[in-house]
């Protein structure tokens, strides 16, 4: 089967619970239990207060769309999928930014809005690796 | 305090001396990467009444190292420096020369950009993809448009700017470079043929992106004692100032304005000891439309959204009250890629009045700004021709 995108890569050790968890579609965030925020890309540390102490906890998949592009012309030919599509900045109900594509939607910014509420779509590449999409929140 | 002090001594210090691009720029498919830079080395140096064998300081950001560069220049330099953190390298490096040159570890600096980012000769492709890799790259993110869009979008959602309104900004270029022989793309521009043009990525149309051009420009600074000797006109460094936040958007704390450009602005003007209205011209990287009048922004020369109204009603175009990218910036005169050599090239230009159709009449004191990567980094200079 063609992979329609590029395999997220290199996975590094600090990530690897983050898309671990997506095999089993969870979204699972790495959260700090000094401060107790949510951080996102995975790091040793919380970002927030430099704390070591960190756990990993299984977001709702909820959040909002908090900005958006619509690609007309795709830049990198690896990804196959057919434009145009939308490529989206989700602000997560945990706090954190993380980018992904919104599917499901007419792409067209008429109808695609800043803040609209979206919803986790887990979406398999292959037997070893599931990335997160989102769609408008049913 | 302290901090501010010590920088307010580096103030007039050191002075560009020389300026220019590499012999020829735009689409030059029968030129090296490294012959760019070496030519507009050469260019810069002779501008200033110097030679090659006087540089003793090179700094340079991209793919060549700077021990490269003095190879291929045949001297040994004995003060190198090669910070790359994107576009606004080259105004952070200029940061970095007078600092040097103030303390004597080196006599004659040389900023130097080459990049073949049309063409590709020379060239080899590498980045950093240790965490876009991961979290951008598959889902179609990689290019600097599908980054600066979100920025944009946002700005729109929050503060009500319109594509009109960005559209203005490319018009305004546009006027500049019709001014400017050097400049790629010189006839006139409509708001509706920006906005009317081949769509890229919403919401930006091409007219909304800069050139992809080959190109090399370099920048030659001294102390303020010996720049009295040179060629032309010494250009004083009143005031320089960095900032780096992020690398990715998702990052960007104060999105969609931009920390780095705010303090590295802050810091700019607390050396120089000058305000937003002392400043009668102004250079900011345009990779998009969207970009100056965010960094006016968050610079503090505007309220948040209101960046837009400095391109509005002729303001900066030429016989305007504030003239904005004279040289007819990324969006119409050049961009190879690295573009932060250039608006430093143009403002000491005007500081010395040797501009030409686009002169700005008496200009004293020229802002020049820009950002590496999304905003992520950002470089600012006050430049005079007056302590």
């Amino acid at each position: 089967m063609e992979v329609e995108r590029p395999i997220p890569q290199p996975i590094t050790p600090e990530s690897k619970p983050y898309w671990d968890g997506m095999k089993e579609g969870k979204l699972m965030l790495p959260k700090c239990q000094d401060c107790g925020k949510v951080h996102f890309y995975p790091r040793v540390f919380c970002p927030h207060c430099h704390s070591k102490n960190l756990t990993w906890v299984q977001g709702s998949g909820k959040g909002k769309l908090y900005s958006f592009e619509i690609l007309y012309r795709p830049f990198n030919r690896a990804v196959k999928v057919p434009p145009p599509y939308v490529l989206a900045m989700i602000e997560l109900e945990e706090g954190p930014r993380m980018l992904s594509n919104l599917v499901n939607v007419e792409p067209d910014p008429k109808v695609v809005k800043c803040d609209m509420p979206v919803e986790i779509v887990f979406s398999k590449l292959t037997d070893d690796m599931t990335i997160p999409l989102f769609q408008p929140a049913r | 305090m302290a901090e501010r002090n010590a920088m307010r001594e580096l103030s007039n210090s050191v002075c560009i001396v020389g300026v220019d691009e590499s012999d020829e720029i735009g689409t030059l498919p029968h030129k090296s990467q490294l012959a760019l830079h070496l030519e507009a080395i050469t260019n810069a140096v002779r501008d200033a009444g110097l030679k090659i064998t006087d540089v003793d300081g090179i700094f340079t950001a991209g793919q060549h190292s700077p021990a490269l560069l003095g190879e291929a220049l045949g001297i040994t330099p004995r003060y190198v420096d090669g910070t790359s953190v994107g576009g606004c390298s080259f105004m952070i490096l200029v940061e970095h020369a007078v600092a040097a040159l103030h303390h004597h570890l080196c006599d004659v600096a040389v900023v130097s950009h080459g990049e073949s980012g049309r063409s590709g000769v020379g060239v080899t492709r590498s980045r950093d993809t240790s965490i876009s890799g991961q979290y951008e790259i598959p889902y179609g993110f990689g290019a600097a448009p599908t980054y600066f869009g979100l920025i944009t979008t946002r700005h729109m959602h929050e503060y009500g700017t319109t594509l009109e309104q960005w559209a203005q900004v490319a018009v305004s270029t546009r006027a500049w470079a019709a001014l400017n022989p050097k400049a790629m793309y010189r006839d006139p521009l409509t708001i509706e043929e920006v906005l009317n043009a081949r769509p890229i990525c919403y919401p930006f149309t091409i007219l909304n992106i800069c050139l992809v051009t080959d190109a090399g420009g370099a920048v030659v600074l001294t102390r303020a004692d010996r720049a009295q000797d040179c060629a032309k006109r010494p250009v004083y460094v009143r005031g320089t100032g960095e900032g780096t936040e992020h690398v990715s958007v998702t990052q960007m704390k104060g999105l969609p304005l931009s920390e780095a450009t705010r303090i590295s602005g802050q810091r700019a003007f607390a050396m120089a000891g000058v305000t937003h209205s002392d400043f009668d011209h102004i250079m900011l990287y345009d990779a998009f439309t969207s970009g100056p009048p965010i960094m006016l922004e968050s610079l503090g020369f505007a309220k948040p959204g209101e960046g837009v109204h400095f391109f509005a009603n002729g303001k900066s175009t030429p016989g305007g009250s504030l003239p904005i990218n004279t040289n007819g910036g990324g969006l119409s005169y050049t961009h190879s890629g690295m573009y932060g050599v250039f608006p430093i090239i143009e403002a000491t230009r005007q500081q010395r009045g040797e501009c030409g159709a686009r002169q700005v009449p008496n200009a004293k004191l020229s802002l020049v700004n820009g950002m590496g990567g999304m905003l992520s980094a950002a470089g600012t200079l006050a430049l005079s021709h007056d302590k």
